[in-house]
């Protein structure tokens, strides 16, 4: 398929850049499609190439020795990753897999030393596009470090718990967020964590509190 | 009707990353706004995946949660 120039002006990557510009680096650009599932990359692997998301959605994450998986990022259309290991020349950082149907545009490092030596001014926006990723880690970070998210999860629960014979309140994961003035993907490790400690069970459409005491207890201790 | 996830039609943008991650096909564009169809039976997604309340850009799509504690 015809790597679509329109595609390339909405690029952080490429802001500033001319049409006539950008149609002539269109020739470094190749496309690569995955399935839902697909691993495009793996952790520890040998990067070379950037990814911009095309269509559809990609994961990043990290993967411990116990198998429990962090995610960083998810990436959306127009987006990049594997900026880090592409720039570095070090491995990369995550693993990276298609949560649908996925479209990447991909460019290889020779390739996009071309393009620096024509247009010097991508620097500037690859400066703005790292920068804007250090952010968004740091704030995940912070989450990770330094907050009981899981302490204010199991509050929340406990606060909201119904006894399953009368109407009760409805909680969605972003919700929980909010309460708990943490990212999603904190929460939900921590339903995980819960789930894995034998004090919660996750069922569609429910979280069953299968030991209150167990989960008051966390409470108090947090 | 089974329990389907929410789609606030005023905050869809229509840019339908729900649908490219839906396991189930539940979610089809309707006149640019996502739309939940009811399948017969869901053979893919054994739990509430939430995925498509994950990648929403503009928080337009709810999975909720029930919280109940269970009797011993």
């Amino acid at each position: 398929m015809a790597i679509q120039v329109e595609f390339l002006e909405s690029v952080p990557y490429f802001t500033g850049l001319s049409p006539a510009e950008i149609e002539s680096m269109r020739r470094f650009i190749f496309e690569k499609t995955f399935e839902r599932g697909e691993v495009i990359l793996l952790e520890g692997e040998p990067a070379g190439v950037l990814f911009f998301v095309v269509s559809g959605v990609v994961k990043v994450f990290k993967t411990s020795a116990e198998g429990k998986e962090q995610i960083l990022n998810l990436v959306r259309p127009g987006e990049s990753f594997n900026d880090v290991p592409f720039f570095d020349d070090g491995p990369n950082p995550a693993s990276a897999e298609a949560m649908g149907a996925v479209v990447l545009y991909g460019i290889r490092r020779s390739d996009f030393d071309a393009i620096l030596r024509d247009y010097p001014q991508v620097t500037m926006n690859i400066i703005r596009v790292l920068a804007e990723q250090v952010r968004q880690l740091v704030s995940l970070v912070e989450d990770l470090s330094f907050r009981h998210v899981t302490g204010r999860v199991v509050k929340i629960l406990l606060e909201n718990a119904g006894d399953g014979a009368g109407p009760t309140q409805r909680l969605t994961q972003q919700e929980m967020a909010a309460m708990a003035g943490t990212a999603r993907e904190v929460v939900a490790r921590s339903l995980k964590v819960l789930e894995e400690e034998g004090v919660i069970r996750l069922e569609r459409h429910r979280i069953v509190i299968t030991d209150r005491e167990a989960l008051k207890e966390m409470v108090g201790a947090s | 009707m089974a329990e389907m996830p929410e789609i606030d039609q005023e905050k869809c943008n229509g840019c339908g990353l729900c649908i490219t991650v839906c396991c189930c096909n539940m979610l089809v564009m309707v006149e640019s706004v996502v739309t939940v169809v009811e399948q017969a039976e869901c053979h893919q997604c054994t739990h509430w995946c939430t995925l498509c309340e994950d990648v929403c850009p503009t928080e337009a799509i709810t999975c909720a949660f029930e919280v109940v504690i269970e009797e011993r």
